[in-house]
């Protein structure tokens, strides 16, 4: 297949944020995270957990109550005091409303999904009603009322208990007039609601027990404590064929180092997230009818978008970070090894460049030329776009100014392969073509979604020779433009499971989706019709270990020189596919990764399929090919994000 | 627990000598006294415990009695039927039949019925039934006709059901099965269709019945072995004419093949049957008692002259027709607990009466013999063992003949001719018949008793060998193994069995320390978890500097040894005798078997108590001394093939304590003992903190480590994909 010098990168300094609130949707089977800097995720349980849309964050939109209201309106509340909806279509909010009652700390949804009631830091508990585009402030509770509401979860009750001041961290109203109540005591307790008595207590951690989910059928609960641990609690029968049922803690669960900030329970998993950024969702053995892959634990640390964007011609790598972009030169070598070896540098990698961002608000992308001389990123308000000077060592930058008004957000950005064109994907699903000339721009076209459609596009791909242009939102199919004509030239089937990465190979326009359930296509532009290698693997399937990945391709790209070869990887693992070998069926052996050392020839060639898959760099932010010979790999071990977390609660290891 | 005592007969009864058997046996007003009717002309009435009749009356030469004689328990009299149609009443006095009150009636008669507290009811064959005294009123009234043509009742049971008699009767016709409910307070007549699962060809051969508040629980044995249960409402739900009643299985296999005679099934309370029929295809026909609840069998006894297959249960006695006699079984049914089904509970038992296998395997029903058409028929149900069992069958028929000659050998052969048979059986013998096993081995404890002399130790060890059995199979064998004082065999038992009471353990525990090292001289002990400390002990001692920290322990600490001066005085001693194991290896070895034996702290505590003080001393001094050899070691795991394990040590040493505080506080040989015992917790304790201090460092060593293995932030590396 061929040997390559890879830059193994691990300077990618990214920390994602902490996990706050999860809140999931049984309607679509969606689940909303909500992180420390604001960001709010969509993941698409049926979907392969991939996360398909996002919110980007903003500095003093501290989110601490998220929820899902009359079915799929997604609503969010923080310490700004402000309730905030989300346009899951064009992916931008809606509208925030002051609640005027301080930080708010607690949101919840009535069981008919029309009302949102909120605890605010003044004590005040209020009634919002949901009405078709917006909320109505419908009434104030008093303190003393709110217990009469027949289910909600408010948080920061105080009550003492004992001389410590407890914190009650959240509460869960069954239908029964059971109040299931969690607290820094480290306590699980069950009180009766007419009597106010206690009925049950368990204790379950020495630290906080901070979160709380009830499952629908209100025959099983979890929740989250400050030592990383979910314990599982059921409603079971105290005997075999006996009425009488008791909760019982069932299964604990340790798949966090720190505080496990919130708990979701969907029909079959408990989901839980916290400090220490993973998502974790843990399918429930009984309830899962077939133990195939879905029955697996996932732990989702990364997101599943690329933050990492590359100059090839100048050997440049753009880092995203929430408020700042980082420009790295790559290093050289001159020494040549065999391999496995690691080469001396003549010359390590250079810090070029560290761009702060004006404003309270998160990036939502960047990009870097190909020929490494524009920078341009965007947040939820403003666009920029920087030209950049390269004289000797030093780097000028200048800021091209008077951007048009349309050019105010961004979904995603992309320069042409001769960098003189920008593309730029907004959220109202408008396509902005802009003609780059030295220092200034010209805005050439917009391509207007189809009528009736608001679904914003996040995914672009450009052809090497400029001509074409695809694009692909959330769930509808790719469309492909032609750049030179301007007009739309075909869409690409929809297909089930939203597309991952996308990518135009040179010379021949054939376009490569991937998709979150791991299959991949190519579909030719010119011939507006898939390929005749895609209908094969379509035909006889993808090996049923290649399926079974967990993480999403996020990244597609092909070798200058051998038209035959697509380069795909995901985060753990990056895989050339040589469309001209065989496919793999079930029974050959996927990953190969030891080198054929004393095999004959004949034995090789029979076992050789057309995935070459590596996994030697894990977690794999961005791989790509800067040359015919030259592998960029960026790299982000889990070790350095532990390193930059607050310590988690200490435990005793010895003397237990 | 349901037991079948030592059966007798009553004198001098040849009762016509028919082979059909009685017409019933039928309780008197007094307590004891019974009136069986025999088929042809004579009823006598009994009294049970002397064995003797009391009176005996007959009809007249052509006149033939058709119904049982029953005892008005209102008035005293007794009543009997002769000729389908004359109504006999007379008194305890009267000695001719011939002359005593006669009623002759419209209707031929099917069966009076007479119980405690209330007037005898009279079944016509019609269906009808009246009450005795509005039938004596008149008695050439009409009896009306219930039962359609060809109706033919099979069975009668009347109850009292809240001071209503409640009259119940099953009625067949061209196979289909009614029943009828009569209640005689409101004249209502109810009558069921039986569904009895016609399907499987099945005849249903014997009914029973008991009732409770609602219900009638209506009982049958089918041809096809096994016993159903219906509910029957007493108390009608709707007006529904013709109602259908389902069975629900309730025990399988209880008997298989039907004799002549047929099989009877009695009810002796909510949870015994009685059923009595054969076992097997080819076996005598066998009494046993079926507990239904846990569906075990409790009891059997064979009855070789074969029966008439009739079977009545009064007030603790059954009566059955056995050869030519009759024979009454005294029969108890203690409260059924699961623990008596299992045959845990404690009850002696009278030899020679066990014929049948007495312990229930799960495996096979013991109702019917390995590889007959049945027993295939029933291994559907069971999803384990299967394919095994029904592929050797014929190994299967000639094991259980080797165990029942082996059975036969053991109650008079000598103990060469035992173990000559009992070599034989177990070259035959597989896993699957662990009860074969529980059998010998019961067999040869009941001989053993009985002939104090008799103790065949290497059949028993080679039984216990076969690691199938537990404490539950054979509870005699380590109660007889504590009373010889067989320590061999009892460090095998606790060894082997998973489920040893706590009261046994500590009584071999109790003997382990008190026998004497002597006495354990000649034993042959599996010496596996015990490793030679006296061997090693002597270079220790070399090596042992008094200064070195063993895991934290000194016991001349002086922080700690402040609590007692005397010990401070020789603490040279204290050390030594922590050095060298206060027991000889092979108690050691007994001891640990102890140690490995399974327990609940609950149930032992109690028994810990009755352990003299010395022996508790002892114990415990070996106890501390697997402790200080543990902690010699970084894993804290004892040398040797099979050692106890520091938490079993630390928890019996808790045990012992919690079970002796006072006992052991106000020993002095004790005192020294405790006094290490603390300090070393107290020691482990300041240990366990110091780690916990310095884990910090070792975290950063750890991160130094890691460190210097990570390979920087920048790399430029040769790949080559293959």
């Amino acid at each position: 297949m061929g040997e390559f010098k890879v830059h193994r990168v691990r300077f990618f300094n990214y920390v994602p944020p902490g996990i706050r609130c999860v809140a999931y949707n049984n309607q679509s089977n969606r689940l909303a995270v909500s992180r420390t800097d604001g960001t709010v995720e969509i993941y698409n349980l049926s979907a392969n957990y991939f996360q398909e849309k996002f919110f980007p964050g903003h500095e003093s939109r501290a989110t601490e109550a998220l929820c899902w209201a009359q079915g799929q309106r997604l609503f969010s509340a923080g310490l700004n005091g402000e309730i905030l909806e989300y346009d899951l279509q064009a992916l931008n909010i809606k509208y925030a409303m002051d609640a005027f009652g301080g930080p708010i700390w607690s949101m919840i949804a009535s069981p008919s999904g029309s009302q949102l009631l909120i605890g605010c830091e003044d004590g005040s508990v209020k009634l919002f009603q949901i009405t078709p585009d917006k909320i109505q402030f419908e009434r104030n509770f008093d303190r003393q009322k709110s217990s009469a509401i027949r289910k909600m979860i408010v948080d920061r009750q105080y009550m003492s208990v004992s001389k410590r001041k407890c914190i009650v961290w959240g509460v869960a109203f069954l239908s029964d007039g059971t109040v299931i109540s969690v607290d820094s005591a480290g306590k699980v307790q069950f009180w009766d609601s007419a009597t106010g008595t206690l009925i049950k207590s368990h204790l379950i951690a020495n630290a906080d027990v901070q979160s709380i989910a009830v499952a629908d059928q209100e025959d099983s609960f979890v929740v989250g404590t400050a030592e990383g641990t979910v314990f599982h609690f059921q409603l079971v029968s105290v005997t075999s064929n006996s009425t009488e049922k008791q909760w019982v803690r069932t299964k604990p669960f340790q798949h966090h180092t720190h505080d496990v900030r919130s708990v979701a329970h969907s029909p079959t998993a408990l989901i839980s997230g916290g400090t220490d950024t993973h998502l974790v969702i843990r399918p429930l053995m009984e309830k899962v009818e077939v133990k195939n892959y879905d029955a697996a634990l996932r732990k989702i640390t990364f997101p599943h978008r690329r933050l990492i964007s590359c100059s090839k011609k100048k050997q440049l790598l753009l880092f995203q970070f929430a408020h700042h972009l980082e420009l790295w030169r790559l290093g050289s070598t001159v020494a040549t090894g065999k391999n496995g070896d690691t080469l001396p540098l003549s010359k390590n990698a250079d810090h070029l460049l560290h761009l702060k961002t004006k404003g309270p608000e998160n990036i939502i992308c960047s990009s870097v030329s190909p020929c490494g001389s524009w920078i341009a990123y965007s947040t939820a308000c403003r666009f920029f776009l920087y030209r950049l000077n390269y004289e000797h060592d030093n780097i000028s930058l200048k800021r091209v100014s008077k951007m048009p008004a349309f050019l105010h957000s961004a979904l995603q950005i992309l320069f042409s392969e001769d960098s003189t064109k920008l593309f730029v994907a907004s959220n109202q699903g408008c396509l902005h073509v802009i003609q780059l000339l030295e220092g200034s721009f010209k805005h050439l076209h917009t391509f207007q979604p189809q009528s009736g459609t608001v679904e914003a596009m996040c995914l672009l791909a450009v052809s090497p020779d400029g001509n074409w242009l695809a694009a692909s939102g959330t769930s509808a199919g790719v469309h492909v433009y032609n750049v030179k004509h301007l007009k739309l030239h075909c869409t690409v089937p929809a297909y089930n499971f939203p597309v991952t990465a996308l990518a135009i190979a040179p010379n021949t326009n054939y376009l490569v989706i991937a998709h979150s359930d791991q299959q991949v296509f190519e579909y030719s532009i010119p011939d507006k019709q898939y390929t005749e290698w895609s209908r094969n693997v379509q035909k006889q399937g993808l090996h049923h270990l290649w399926l079974q990945r967990d993480t999403p391709i996020t990244h597609i790209s092909f070798h200058p020189k051998r038209p035959m070869h697509i380069l795909l990887h995901d985060a753990y693992m990056f895989c050339i596919i040589d469309k001209s070998l065989p496919l793999p069926n079930d029974k050959t052996v996927l990953y190969n990764p030891l080198p054929p050392k004393n095999e004959s020839d004949v034995f090789r060639r029979r076992t050789a399929h057309a995935f070459k898959i590596s996994k030697i760099y894990k977690p794999l932010l961005f791989l790509d090919l800067l040359d015919e010979r030259t592998l960029v790999a960026v790299e982000r071990p889990l070790d350095d994000i532990i390193a930059q977390l607050p310590p988690p609660i200490k435990k005793k290891k010895f003397g237990t | 627990m349901a037991a079948l005592e030592e059966e007798f007969t009553l004198s001098a009864v040849t009762l016509g000598a028919r082979p059909d058997g009685l017409l019933g046996v039928e309780e008197s007003d007094k307590t004891d006294h019974f009136l069986v009717t025999d088929r042809s002309r004579t009823v006598i009435l009994y009294k049970v415990s002397d064995q003797k009749p009391l009176g005996s009356w007959s009809v007249k030469q052509g006149q033939i009695i058709t119904c049982p004689a029953v005892c008005n328990f209102q008035t005293g009299e007794h009543i009997v039927v002769h000729d389908n149609k004359v109504l006999r009443i007379w008194n305890h006095e009267d000695v001719n039949l011939d002359k005593v009150f006669k009623a002759t009636l419209s209707a031929e008669v099917h069966r009076v019925h007479s119980i405690q507290g209330t007037e005898p009811v009279v079944l016509f064959k019609s269906g009808a039934a009246r009450g005795l005294e509005a039938l004596l009123a008149e008695p050439q009234q009409k009896i009306e006709t219930v039962l359609s043509d060809g109706e033919v009742i099979k069975w009668t049971k009347f109850f009292v059901v809240y001071r209503h008699p409640v009259l119940v009767f099953i009625t067949e016709k061209d196979g289909n099965h009614f029943a009828y409910v009569q209640m005689f307070n409101s004249r209502n007549l109810s009558k069921y269709t039986l569904l009895l699962g016609q399907e499987d060809n099945s005849v249903t051969l014997s009914f029973t019945a008991y009732v409770d508040r609602k219900f009638i629980f209506l009982m049958s044995l089918s041809s096809d072995g096994c016993i159903y249960e219906t509910l029957i409402p007493i108390y009608p739900s709707d007006t529904e004419k013709n109602q259908r009643l389902v069975r629900s299985l309730l025990l399988k296999a209880v008997v298989s093949g039907i004799p002549p005679n047929g099989v009877t099934l009695t009810i002796l309370d909510q949870d015994h049957v009685a059923v009595l029929g054969p076992p097997r295809p080819s076996s005598k026909e066998c009494l046993s008692i079926w507990n239904i609840k846990f569906q075990t069998l409790q009891t059997s006894k064979e009855l070789p002259q074969g029966t008439s297959g009739q079977l009545w249960y009064y007030g603790e006695h059954l009566f059955m027709l056995h050869g030519k006699c009759l024979t009454v079984v005294p029969c108890k049914c203690g409260v059924s607990s699961l623990a008596g089904a299992l045959g845990k509970l404690k009850h002696t038992q009278d030899p020679g009466t066990q014929t049948m296998p007495h312990h229930v395997n799960w495996e096979i029903s013991p109702g019917c013999g390995p590889g007959s058409q049945n027993s295939v028929q029933l291994r559907r149900t069971l999803r384990r063992k299967k394919n095994e069992v029904s592929l050797q069958p014929e190994v299967a028929v000639s094991e259980a003949a080797v165990s029942e000659q082996l059975l036969s050998t053991i109650k008079n052969g000598s103990e060469k001719h035992i173990e000559v048979e009992l070599r034989k059986f177990l070259a035959k013998w597989t896993p699957d018949s662990h009860t074969a096993v529980g059998d010998i081995i019961t067999g040869l404890l009941e001989r053993s008793k009985a002939e104090p002399s008799f103790y065949p130790r290497n059949c028993l060890i080679q039984l216990v060998q076969t690691h199938v059995l537990s404490y539950s199979l054979c509870p005699g064998l380590m109660d007889t193994a504590l009373e010889k004082t067989d320590v061999q065999m009892l460090q095998l038992c606790l060894q082997q069995f998973p489920d040893i009471p706590e009261s046994v353990t500590c009584a071999c525990l109790k003997l382990f320390l008190s026998i004497g090292d002597d006495s354990l001289q000649g034993i042959n002990i599996n010496m596996e978890s015990v490793f030679d400390y006296s061997n090693t002990e002597q270079e220790e001692k070399m090596e042992e500097q008094p200064e070195i920290l063993r895991n934290g322990f000194n016991p001349e600490d002086s922080n700690c040894s402040n609590c007692n001066q005397e010990l401070n005085e020789k603490p040279r001693d204290s050390t030594e005798e922590t050095a060298s194991c206060p027991v000889i290896p092979k108690r050691a070895a007994l001891l640990n078997a102890v140690l490995h034996a399974a327990y609940s702290e609950t149930f032992l505590l109690p028994h810990l108590k009755d352990i003299p003080a010395q022996d508790i001393t002892l114990f415990l001094q070996y106890l501390y001394f697997l402790y200080l050899k543990c902690s010699e070691n970084a894993t804290m795991t004892l040398p040797g093939k099979h050692p106890p394990t520091l938490s079993q040590i630390m928890d019996w040493i808790c045990l012992l304590l919690d079970a002796n505080f006072t006992v052991v506080l106000m020993i002095p040989e004790a005192k020294r003992l405790l006094i290490n015992l603390y300090k070393f917790v107290k020691s482990q304790i300041s240990v366990y903190s110091e780690l916990n201090k310095i884990e910090v460092s070792f975290r950063e060593l750890q991160k130094l480590n890691q460190e210097k293995n990570s390979r920087g932030l920048y790399s430029i590396e040769v790949l080559e994909l293959f």
